[in-house]
């Protein structure tokens, strides 16, 4: 019953807030418009950023990766393949799904912090091969003049902010809303399962590193696609686009949303960069320092808080909190329990 | 004759303790085995290195003919060793139901022809009965983490049956029941087919003597005795060291 009327609630929250952003490219200026459509493409990213931390147990720093990867094939390759849209998109996933598949090794088999440190280390290395490979990435400089693009074969192209926007719209709400399926389906259940218990998980017989591997794969498409939204967006990439500061970011909206919930993930990103890009304009060099606090602030404050990366994995507390176990499959077994009253 | 399952000269240390010290044991199939003995004796350990979460440091494991010594939990699952823990492990986020259907999931048969959520289906076609033979379909839409203590064990036993088991592990699965639920769990455990193995920690010996057909003892790491429950029974031997075990 509660939850009915809860589940109403948030379907009418949802519904509001996407008729707020089919209307708003209307109701605000060419700046702001564009703006609104790269901080969309964030939001992307931190759904894929959810989709590792929040579902399937993997917190990570390390999005702005395949983001970026998505971003510079987009504008490097796409745009000379085609200027159509869906055609840029499918090479800026293929190239954040390539690079997530090459860094498996690395990130699968590491544990709680351990994938904090060294998706945040990936994500710096890919940023300074792209400062550095300046015949390729233009440098720091960025690259620019990148030509517009048409969403579909037959479409005109896109032509100003407002239709930048809507575009960035529909496909952005399209992933997520294939996000949202893929997750109902046996691969989202094995996720959570994981995210609650891995050794249970291995012990009924699946292979977790499999699912993890897959999980990892599909945020770094995710990522990637939301690399070639970008390009579309702002016309412009640069290295500075793809950052730490972007990275710890997403984490926080994503935290913010709630880690296992992809539209609080969409709508805590986007919420986060866009007080980032206000305060930018506000408190210019403080916006970093505000930042921080709300991050101490958001750990601290909320129930399914970063605070609960403890043992292997981020996880929300279930319902009611059953005793923290031992995660080394061989101590789980030897709580001291009363026995053989024979 | 090797049976079902065959460890042989096990051992296991932790740090100057010998948990296990080359301990022996041979399961056939379809046979109800107990193993007791005092707290420590190392049962618990000995089912960690049969469902392959613990490597011993010595002896190997056989199951149906082959050599799984080298073999994780996950795959020694998939070929037909379920167990459960003895502290009750689920998935806390995931409703009873779902528990079930994430472990038969690894076993269930594609039918022929693919369609979307198919597999998932039919895992979800073998979760409704075994709920209701665990009394838990009142509770089948609940999140795990919310299910009594008692109900979490019978829980985790649906799902070890859901695995398709050829050889079931318990870990003490009648601790923490109520007198019902221990009803239950004797009926069901009397009700399972003869193509599954069972080899079975539990300390209330009313429980061992009424289920099983083979017990070994093991005390300190060791194997004090293996017989039929009438040997074990009146061996004055287990007497001698259950005395100690209690003191
Ligand atoms: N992970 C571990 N680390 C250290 N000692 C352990 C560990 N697991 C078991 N032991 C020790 O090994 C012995 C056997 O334990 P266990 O197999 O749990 O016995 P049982 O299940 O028969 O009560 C005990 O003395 C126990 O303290
Ligand atoms: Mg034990």
């Amino acid at each position: 019953m509660r939850d009915e009327v809860i589940r109403r609630v948030r379907g009418a929250v949802a519904a509001l807030v996407l008729a707020g952003l089919v209307v708003a490219p209307w109701a605000v200026d060419d700046y702001t418009a564009a703006i609104l459509a790269r901080t969309l493409a964030l939001g992307l990213v931190g759904v894929s950023v959810a989709l590792l931390t929040g579902v399937a147990g993997m917190p990570t720093l390390g999005q702005t990766a395949p983001y970026a990867a998505g971003a510079y094939a987009c504008a490097v390759l796409g745009s000379q393949i085609s200027d159509v849209g869906v055609v840029q998109l499918a090479v800026a996933a293929g190239a954040g799904a390539v690079l997530a598949a090459l860094t498996v090794p690395l990130v699968v088999p590491a544990r709680g912090v351990i994938v904090l440190m060294i998706t945040l280390a990936i994500g710096e290395l890919v940023v300074t091969v792209l400062g550095r490979w300046r015949s390729v990435t233009g440098g720091t400089d960025g690259l620019a003049g990148i030509s517009p693009v048409r969403p579909f074969w037959g479409l005109p192209v896109l032509a100003n902010d407002q239709a930048r926007y809507l575009y960035t719209l529909v496909v952005v709400a399209t992933l997520v809303g294939a996000v949202l399926l893929l997750l109902r389906t046996r691969f989202g259940l094995l996720l959570r399962a994981g995210r609650d218990d891995e050794t249970r998980l291995r012990a009924s017989g699946h292979r977790v590193p499999l699912h993890l591997s897959g999980a990892h794969i599909a945020a770094g498409a995710i990522a990637g696609a939301a690399g070639s939204l970008l390009v579309v967006a702002q016309q412009y990439i640069s290295p500075a686009d793809f950052g730490f500061d972007t990275s710890a970011l997403l984490l926080l909206g994503v935290v913010i949303g709630g880690t296992a919930s992809v539209g609080g993930a969409l709508v805590g990103a986007a919420l986060v960069i866009a007080v980032r890009d206000w305060l930018f304009g506000v408190l210019p060099g403080h916006a970093p320092l505000v930042l921080g606090a709300l991050f101490v602030a958001t750990v601290y404050l909320l129930p399914t808080g970063v605070n609960r990366v403890r043992g292997a994995r981020v996880r929300l507390r279930p319902p009611t909190a059953p005793p923290s176990r031992p995660d080394a499959p061989a101590a789980r077994d030897h709580a001291p329990v009363p026995e053989l009253h024979a | 004759m090797t049976g079902l399952l065959s460890a042989q000269d096990v051992s296991v240390r932790y740090g100057s303790l010998a948990a296990l010290a080359g301990v022996d044991l041979c399961i056939h199939d379809g046979q109800r085995h107990a193993l007791i003995g005092p707290n420590g004796a190392g049962k618990t350990t000995l089912l960690n290195v049969i469902g392959g979460s613990t490597k011993p440091h010595r002896g190997t494991v056989r199951f149906n003919g082959r050599d799984v010594s080298r073999l994780g939990p996950a795959a020694r699952a998939r070929r037909g060793i379920n167990r459960i823990h003895q502290r009750p492990a689920v998935f806390p986020t995931l409703t009873a139901t779902e528990n079930v259907v994430v472990a038969a999931l690894p076993r269930v048969i594609r039918r022929r022809g693919w369609r979307p959520g198919g597999r998932r289906r039919a895992a979800h076609h073998r979760a409704g009965p075994l709920l209701e033979q665990m009394g838990l379909t009142d509770v089948a839409a609940v999140p795990a983490g919310h299910l009594a203590h008692g109900q979490r064990r019978q829980l985790e036993i649906a799902m070890a049956l859901a695995g398709r088991p050829r050889l079931l592990l318990l870990d003490e699965p009648a601790a923490g029941l109520s007198a019902t639920e221990v009803g239950r769990l004797v009926e069901l455990l009397r009700a399972l087919p003869r193509a599954v193995a069972v080899l079975l920690v539990e300390h209330r010996l009313d429980l061992v003597y009424a289920l099983s057909d083979a017990v070994t003892v093991l005390r300190d790491g060791r194997t004090l005795a293996a017989g039929t429950p009438d040997e074990i029974r009146t061996s004055p031997l287990v007497r001698q060291a259950y005395a100690d075990g209690v003191s």
